[in-house]
């Protein structure tokens, strides 16, 4: 089997006599044996670390999830720093959690959580801050301040907890290149390991920001924008 | 840098030291080789055990038992008797900052029952309980406005003049360089080290033990260090985990004649030594959960149907799960007194690294998330209030020296291969059923690796980003920690628990 992985110096060609194998086991063969120098990243092997993104044939994947076909061509995460060959600076890409204020604003009450409650996010809370979202989003190529699939997915993790008793802060911290910016083309929803759809929550949020009197600032005078008020959550206006 | 509360790793335990030193009042730095969120602790699926009585009767009195009978009498019981009282207010502190624990129809945390446990104890999320544990403490770090750096690899510590210990010293991946950083105390939160068994290990990849080997190098005691937990579903092929859950939720453990052999809820290291009792025998094992149900395996158990299929290509809804015992948890690590501190000065550990003396001989399953929170909240609020009563000091300049790696230009051994050839050393000879005769050929062969260091080295001449430098520290971490696991097996000439020597 023979694969082409994006190093420094452009695609280089590796073969080995694999089958049916992850293409992290392609890259620990080639690092171990062939070319230590190969970096990339890894942790559990067991897709729940997020560490393991990359892109395939230009589409994410995680590196331990993902079984090595023929003629793969492996590229690093887009919209991050690469640091070396598949390994790409997270730094930035974190700090957008923050920047969302993804937390519980205050410790709360926890009596009374019903299944129903426990469901309302459980999805959301699967995340594992692969980035693949993140790379996959082409609302960076115009926007580097953008909050991004994730830390908007994490926002809506915790506005929707039935835990959280002021929502107010959180739905104010995603205004800002955050929830309007967003051009709802469902990449995030595509790439997802752990099938959130980021699109979905931003959809959501765009609802719950409108019933606190925000308005998408591109479509501010019409009163509304997209995904508004009627909860329409395929992408279609709703005024 | 100068900080008051110095954290190394960013796992459960790390980020919940992190979180108690902070509210305590202190100025925190998390330093972490990886990202935080991606630490060993994601991978913890069964549950956390408190004795919340949610789904059948439970007390207190009986989660210590359970976990003094588990220890095989090597644990302390005051400690476990503070871990498990403190273990329901623990709980309801994750609940509060935004842990999805998952519920009983009547509104409460629920639970289910683990091998070795009297009653249904394990709180859990799903089968995600550590990843969503692990990413809300995350995100309360992130409330708390706490800095966390990546990518930064432990070298040593750094002591002051008195031995005192005020830092560490680091290298920084992806420059190169190496870094000081120093603090008024620290906290090792480094994980465990069950990655000495290589492939045969459940674990991260990053679960080297560096921060027992730089411990141990500045002069902190270590202790119990031979016992390493088996554990017993390890999926036969990838030894990806399959959850004890499985088990827990009525999953059975076959042999290749379709019959069961074992109780199969009984503690971890009794299950492990049945299941290798058989593979001697020559037979196949294999964990059955079609009775379950799809609709069941896929509310309950989803996690565990996504790994059998991708890992080892069987869908559990239908077919067996063929199945090993690995490596999974390491008892052993620094010592510690009940307030976390290890025996050097301004040193604290929680976490895998540390021994609290909570799990003795063989930790109780939904044991260890309960420790890294309660302890993580210990030895960061103790590391807190012993910054505040240090009010300066001196580092020596004479010790702030590079440090400098044991890496030859020669390449006569290529020590990716021996490191593979450690990993199946140890699980064949200081694995589930050890004889003495099998340690002394396992410690003579690590002896004889280790005096091989100076003709292998990195080959990636790199300066930035060196993965290749990294991966041999982390080897020569692990050849370090396999010393010592040898030593202290071969001083226990009895069994007890994890240790079983015939």
């Amino acid at each position: 089997m023979k694969i082409e992985i994006f190093r420094e110096s452009g695609f280089v060609s590796y073969e080995r006599e694999l089958k049916d194998i992850t293409l992290l086991k392609f890259l620990e063969e080639i690092k171990t044996k062939e070319d230590n120098s190969l970096a990339f990243s890894s942790g559990c092997r067991s897709s729940v670390c997020g560490s393991c993104a990359v892109r395939v044939n230009g589409k994410e994947v995680l590196a331990c999830s993902y079984k090595v076909k023929d003629g793969d061509k492996v590229e690093p995460l887009k919209n991050c720093e690469v640091l070396r060959d598949l390994a790409v600076n997270m730094d930035k890409a974190y700090s957008f959690n923050a920047k969302a204020k993804a937390w519980m604003q205050e410790h709360t009450s926890t009596q009374g959580i019903t299944q129903d409650d426990e469901k309302r996010n459980e999805i959301q809370s699967d995340c594992i801050l692969c980035s693949s979202c993140y790379s996959a989003c082409p609302v960076y190529s115009v926007n580097e301040s953008f909050l991004g699939p994730f830390a908007l997915t994490r926002s809506w993790k915790y506005v929707t907890d039935k835990r959280q008793d002021e929502e107010y802060e959180k739905i104010e911290a995603v205004q800002n290149s955050g929830i309007w910016d967003c051009t709802l083309c469902n990449e995030c929803t595509v790439v997802c390991p752990q099938g959130i759809s980021s699109k979905a929550d931003i959809e959501k949020l765009r609802a719950k920001s409108a019933a606190h009197g925000f308005m998408d600032p591109n479509f501010g005078s019409f009163g509304g924008g997209f995904g508004g008020f009627g909860g329409g959550f395929d992408g279609s206006p709703v005024f | 840098m100068i900080t008051d509360v110095l954290i190394v790793g960013a796992g459960g335990a790390g980020l919940m030291a992190a979180i108690a030193a902070k509210e305590e009042g202190a100025n925190v730095l998390v330093l972490t080789k990886e990202y935080p969120t991606r630490s060993q602790t994601c991978m913890a699926q069964g549950g956390m055990n408190a004795a919340l009585g949610n789904v059948s009767e439970d007390s207190v009195e009986a989660h210590i038992q359970n976990t003094l009978k588990s220890a095989h009498g090597l644990a302390d019981e005051s400690a476990v008797r503070f871990m498990c009282e403190e273990a329901p207010k623990a709980v309801e502190w994750l609940d509060s900052i935004g842990v999805c624990f998952s519920r009983t129809p009547d509104a409460k945390v629920a639970q289910r029952k683990l091998g070795g446990a009297s009653a249904s104890r394990a709180c859990y999320a799903q089968d995600y309980t550590g990843l969503k544990i692990l990413h809300t403490l995350y995100d309360r770090c992130n409330a708390l406005e706490i800095e966390m750096l990546a990518e930064k690899f432990l070298l040593e510590l750094v002591q002051d003049d008195a031995g005192t210990v005020c830092g560490v010293r680091v290298l920084d991946i992806r420059s190169g360089e190496q870094e000081e950083y120093y603090a008024k105390s620290v906290v090792l939160a480094t994980g465990g080290y069950s990655r000495i068994f290589g492939k045969n290990s459940t674990n991260s990849k990053a679960s080297s033990g560096d921060g027992i080997a730089v411990a141990k190098k500045a002069g902190a005691k270590l202790l119990d260090m031979e016992f390493v937990q088996f554990h017993p579903t390890g999926l036969k092929s990838s030894s990806i985990l399959i959850s004890e859950s499985a088990r827990g939720e009525g999953g059975y453990l076959l042999n290749s004649k379709g019959e069961r052999f074992t109780n199969e809820l009984a503690p971890r290291d009794e299950v492990s030594r049945a299941i290798d009792a058989e593979i001697k025998k020559g037979e196949e094992i294999f964990l059955d959960i079609r009775h379950l149900g799809e609709e069941f395996i896929e509310e309950n158990l989803p996690q565990e149907r996504k790994l059998a299929k991708l890992y080892e290509n069987v869908d559990p809804v239908h077919e067996l799960m063929p199945i090993r015992p690995v490596a999974h948890y390491t008892m052993g690590g620094i010592e510690v007194d009940s307030s976390s501190k290890t025996n050097l000065e301004g040193l604290y550990a929680c976490g895998e690294c540390a021994n609290h003396k909570v799990h003795g001989a063989n930790r109780l399953g939904g044991n260890s998330l309960l420790e890294i929170i309660v302890f993580g909240r210990q030895a960061g609020t103790n590391a807190a209030k012993y910054g505040q009563k240090r009010s300066s000091f001196k580092v020596n300049e004479q010790s702030s020296r590079v440090y400098e790696f044991t890496s030859s230009q020669e390449h006569n051994y290529d020590f990716y291969a021996l490191q593979d050839e450690i990993a199946d050393l140890l699980y064949e000879k200081v694995g589930i059923v050890r004889t003495k005769s099998e340690l002394l050929e396992a410690q003579q062969r690590v002896l004889e690796i280790k005096s091989l260091l100076n003709e292998m080295g990195v080959r990636d001449a790199s300066q930035t980003y060196n993965t290749n430098l990294v991966e041999f520290l982390e080897f020569q971490n692990k050849l370090a920690v396999c010393e010592v696991v040898l030593e202290s097996a071969l001083s226990r000439d009895v069994s007890v628990g994890a240790h079983y020597i015939v």
